[in-house]
């Protein structure tokens, strides 16, 4: 019988484990789950199988040696050797060597399913219908006290109050997991319903391999309303993301995508006021625009319009008979003023000017244009420009006819 | 508005507001009406702005055999 502190048990259990030559070098065969490489460098993971696991560790440096470091899911061999970890009270398998065995079990099954169901058309991008814009009714399966429900209230209280939510509640991991989702899916789809959301937080792909089972795919495209999932933490998808009308992230990324959010209702309405109260402006303006075209029209057959009409009409009269009479005074002084140019053309002065003479008989002043006219000796009155003079006819030289 | 009716939805609401728009801004409305599409345009924005104001989710749990069960404490 002996009495030991924890410290003391701890250290008894490391010298009992360090003395044991099998655990210090030995290869372990399961598969990895919650692998997590640290910021550190360092990468821990659990391993599984059938009903038993435990955890292990990969320093940096050993992980920097190995080809490939398996993701979650996988069944792999891990060298190695075991030790218990003091702080943590547990015995780790410290890993300096991996060979990856495969793709492990559960993500075969994921890719045989992903492939034959894809096959048969339910992830058919055609099938996936529109969330609808303003949900009355909401549907929830989930767990009735997980944080996905808690999760999924809250954004839809805040964004969306005017929704009404049903929950059919579901266990969301277990043997009956898969069986309780189908079920409450169906106890919703008898339901007056718009959307549904199907909902878990996150988890290991064994925690949420219920969403990867063949049933449940099948009961979420047999969904008669657009059916939304919100599974895990941004893992990788699960099988019912695939067939869902739309897939979420998160449960509460999940209610946001299937609420609007209450601001943009207002900001909506807010708009179609606007637009309401400009309509009637536009309205208001038309009949003010009518109203002043009657009224002018009104006064355009109003009498002393009609006199200042008639009186212009005059005015317009007596002016174009002025213009008409101006006229024809300046066309008549034209006229007039060629006749005057034409007279002094024919005044026998202007001929006198150029340096030719009349010349007259003395006796009686008849003007000389033929020679006969004048005798020999006969007396002639000569004008010329400058003045008159007489002069005599003398006998002829030739051709006198006496 | 006797009590008795149940409250208009959003939607509703909403709805009606584009149909008072629509025709607002389409026809040539005689004055008389336009002024009465207005004021209606004001009551519906009224009431949908009491709806967004006084709304609050309601959750409810189906139960077996189909019945409801309104859930009151959900918030944290």
């Amino acid at each position: 019988m002996h009495i030991l502190t924890v410290s003391q048990l701890n250290i008894y259990l490391r010298e009992a484990l360090d003395a044991d030559e099998i655990l210090q070098d030995l290869w372990v065969e399961g598969e990895v789950s919650n692998f997590v490489r640290a910021a550190s460098g360092h990468c821990y993971f659990t391993l599984k199988e059938g009903e038993g696991q435990i955890k292990a560790a990969c320093w940096r440096s050993y992980v920097a040696r190995i080809p490939r470091m398996p993701s979650s899911g996988e069944a792999v061999l891990a060298h190695g050797r075991v030790a218990f970890y003091e702080a943590g009270g547990q015995i780790q398998l410290y890993v300096d060597m991996i060979r990856t065995a495969g793709v492990g079990l559960l993500h075969a099954r994921f890719e045989e399913l992903k492939a034959r169901l894809d096959a048969e058309g339910l992830f058919d991008l055609s099938r996936k219908r529109p969330l609808p814009p303003l949900p009355r009714r909401i549907g929830v399966v989930t767990s009735s006290s997980g944080a996905a429900l808690r999760d999924i209230l809250n954004v839809l209280g805040r964004r969306y109050p005017l929704a009404e939510v049903i929950v059919s509640a579901c266990q969301v991991q277990g043997e009956r997991a898969a069986a309780t989702v189908v079920e409450a899916l169906y106890a919703l789809y008898e339901q007056d319903i718009d959307v549904i959301i199907v909902a878990r937080g996150g988890g290991s792909i064994e925690d949420l391999w219920t969403f990867n089972e063949e049933i449940v795919a099948r009961a979420v495209f047999a969904s008669p309303v657009p059916l939304i999932s919100g599974v895990g933490h941004e893992t990788d998808p699960t099988i019912i993301d695939y067939v869902a009308d739309l897939r979420a992230p998160t449960p509460s990324a999940a209610a946001e995508l299937v609420a609007p959010d209450l601001e943009e209702l207002r900001s909506d309405f807010a708009l179609l006021h606007d637009q309401l109260a400009l309509a009637l402006e536009r309205q208001l303006e038309r009949h003010r625009t009518a109203l002043q075209e009657l009224r002018r029209r009104l006064l355009q057959q109003a009498p002393t319009a009609r006199l200042a009409r008639d009186r212009q009409s005059l005015d317009e009269l007596v002016r174009r008979a002025g213009a008409q009479l101006t006229h024809g005074l300046a066309l008549r002084q034209a006229k007039l003023q060629g006749l005057r140019l034409q007279l002094a053309a024919l005044n026998p002065q202007a001929t006198l000017d150029r340096g030719y003479a009349i010349i007259r008989r003395a006796t009686d002043g008849q003007v000389v244009t033929d020679p006969a006219q004048a005798r020999a000796g006969e007396a002639l009155e000569i004008a010329v420009k400058g003045g008159s003079f007489t002069a005599r006819r003398t006998a002829d030289l030739e051709n006198d006819p006496q | 508005m006797s009590t008795s009716t149940p409250p208009p939805t959003y939607e509703t609401l909403y709805a009606r507001m584009q149909a008072i728009v629509a025709r607002m801004e389409t026809g040539e409305l005689p004055l008389a009406e336009a002024l009465a599409l207005y004021e209606e345009g004001m009551t519906v924005t009224a009431a949908c702005q009491r709806l967004l104001d006084e709304a609050e989710l309601r959750v409810q749990e189906l139960q077996p055999g189909n019945a409801l069960r309104r859930i009151d404490a959900w918030e944290e």
